[in-house]
């Protein structure tokens, strides 16, 4: 009884919190997917199944299509920039690694809108670097670089690569640094040694990563909204617009319930690769 | 793996915080620049500084922020630090940590639209309240981790010792516990005030109309489609100094909070 009542205190308030405001929410928003849109918008309470047929809609298919192009590329990018960078952390003395950490993680705290806003100010007509290029001669007519999916891509590669570095420097450091020194003791030269014996013991923290990107990239509506000018629709773009502009929440909820889908899948397999990691690990 | 790090390692580690900083700094070199201009540089001022001082709808925007945050990070660490305590006192349980950890990685804009549809059903008016409300549900999340972390490395036997000694429940919580588990508690919070002073589209979706309940990162948006001023310069400046100081602050009080 005494054991109850501690569990209710404790657990009580929180599960209740997230109960009431995220659980019950996102159930709500699955059974709005099934209705009709009303007339004013809000919902008719009519069952249909056309909200789903209109996501299958080459149109969005395509958007759908397009934003998991953009923010696979930027996943790649990211663990490409991250990996070499938290190898460097690890190799960095010893004093120095908690301190380089925090300067990775340091901007990836901030404001998003501002970091974002930041490679508005970089990538203009008469940014940093388009009066970089023409001063040292290289370019005459500044390059369009704002308002196109490059910048879009540079702007989620920006915000996300701190966590992949952090994800893969905890992997390296949990490698068995007795398979390297065995490695290097049958002779094997340091890249051998690095592709064969490192990386492979690091899928978890580029799964991780990789994972954690890409989720993030495909539901973002910032940075295409403020870096794709508008041009660039992506699946965030398009939930917000049904929301706010086009008031069809139905049809919102069904695009965020493919969202929800693709990222419950995601984060599954990512589970399967650090579970069958873990377990070569204990042989 | 103290080992020396080559030049190539080294050269890409430094381009790599070039990446990361050139940008921000920019940005602030150029809040003092004194023309209008974004880009080019005229001279030192600190006019933008003061325009933005008699701006009354950011100074309106900025208490709301204030009071936004405040609350919510409140709110989530008293509920945040029963249930890191409540969830490592007993056994582990795959669904529960999926529930906490569903926050962090939900996508913001679901979270935000599923937020605003449920305000709508229950006919919950919208305003300040709401956001807090909405803030409260990942804050919860972060302050649960880093509580976690702390409660892991502490010594569980120093419970059951302290309850041996005749200690009632309550008070091997509040003198053996939480003493042990406060910077975890202190971090946690440092991080959700940042979370939340910072957080834009959940606040955008269930804000509702009108400049009473505008947070400074709705003023922020609003003012970034409108183009490029010194202005948003200077603001931006001031918003990353106080999100740098608060994370500083944060992992001096928990050493592992960044690197658990």
């Amino acid at each position: 009884m005494k054991q109850r009542l501690k569990t209710a205190i404790l657990l009580g308030p929180g599960l209740g919190w997230l109960a009431l405001l995220m659980v019950v929410p996102c159930a709500l928003i699955f059974t709005y997917s099934v209705f009709e849109r009303g007339v004013y918008g809000g919902i008719d309470y009519t069952f249909t199944l056309e909200n789903f047929r209109r996501a299958a809609d080459p149109l969005f298919l395509g958007i759908f299509l397009q934003s998991a192009k953009i923010a696979g590329l930027a996943t790649l990018i990211a663990i490409l920039i991250a990996y070499p960078a938290a190898f460097a952390i690890t190799r960095a003395p010893r004093r120095w690694q908690t301190a380089l950490l925090i300067l990775v993680i340091l901007p990836f705290w901030s404001n998003y809108l501002i970091r974002t806003y930041a490679w508005i100010v970089m990538l203009n007509r008469e940014g940093l670097i388009n009066n970089g290029l023409a001063a040292i001669g290289v370019i005459e007519e500044p390059l369009p670089l704002l308002y196109n999916t490059f910048a879009v891509v540079v702007g989620l590669v920006y915000n996300y690569t701190p966590f992949v570095v952090l994800a893969i420097y905890a992997s390296l450091n949990r490698i068995n640094r007795e398979t390297i020194e065995a490695s290097e003791d049958l002779g094997a030269p340091g890249w051998v040694t690095f592709r064969r014996v490192i990386v492979p013991q690091t899928v978890p923290g580029i799964a991780a990563g990789g994972v954690f990107v890409f989720v993030l990239s495909i539901g973002n509506f910032i940075t295409p909204d403020l870096l794709g000018g508008g041009r660039l629709q992506m699946v965030g773009n398009l939930i917000y617009d049904q929301f706010l502009s086009a008031r069809d929440w139905p049809f919102g909820a069904t695009l965020s319930m493919f969202l929800i889908a693709l990222m419950m899948i995601l984060l599954f397999a990512q589970a399967m690769v650090a579970r069958r990691a873990a377990r070569e690990a204990a042989r | 793996m103290a080992r020396r790090m080559n030049p190539g390692l080294k050269l890409h580690l430094g381009l790599f915080f070039g990446f990361l900083y050139i940008p921000v700094l920019v940005l602030m070199v150029l809040s003092f620049n004194r023309a209008g201009l974004p880009t080019v540089w005229t001279g030192f001022s600190l006019e933008w500084y003061g325009k933005l001082f008699s701006d009354e709808p950011i100074l309106s925007a900025a208490r709301n922020t204030l009071i936004v945050a405040l609350v919510s990070t409140a709110l989530a660490t008293v509920i945040g630090t029963l249930l890191a305590v409540g969830v490592e006192t007993r056994r582990s349980s795959p669904f529960l940590d999926a529930i906490l950890f569903a926050p962090m990685i939900i996508p913001d804009i679901v979270l935000a639209i599923a937020l605003l549809s449920f305000y709508t059903a229950i006919s919950l008016t919208l305003g300040l309240h709401s956001i807090i409300l909405s803030h409260v549900v990942f804050n919860i999340a972060f302050v649960v981790a880093v509580v976690r972390t702390r409660m892991r490395h502490f010594d569980h036997s120093v419970l059951e010792a302290s309850a041996d000694l005749g200690a009632s429940e309550f008070t091997t919580f509040r003198r053996v516990l939480l003493p042990a588990i406060a910077p975890g508690v202190i971090a946690g919070a440092l991080l959700s005030f940042t979370l939340s002073v910072d957080e834009f589209i959940i606040a955008f979706f269930t804000a509702g109309a009108g400049q009473s309940s505008t947070t400074l990162p709705m003023q922020i948006y609003s003012m970034i489609r409108f183009g490029v001023t010194p202005e948003i310069n200077a603001m931006a400046t001031i918003v990353m100094l106080v999100s740098f100081t608060l994370v500083l602050m944060a992992q001096r009080a928990d050493r592992r909070v960044f690197t658990q």
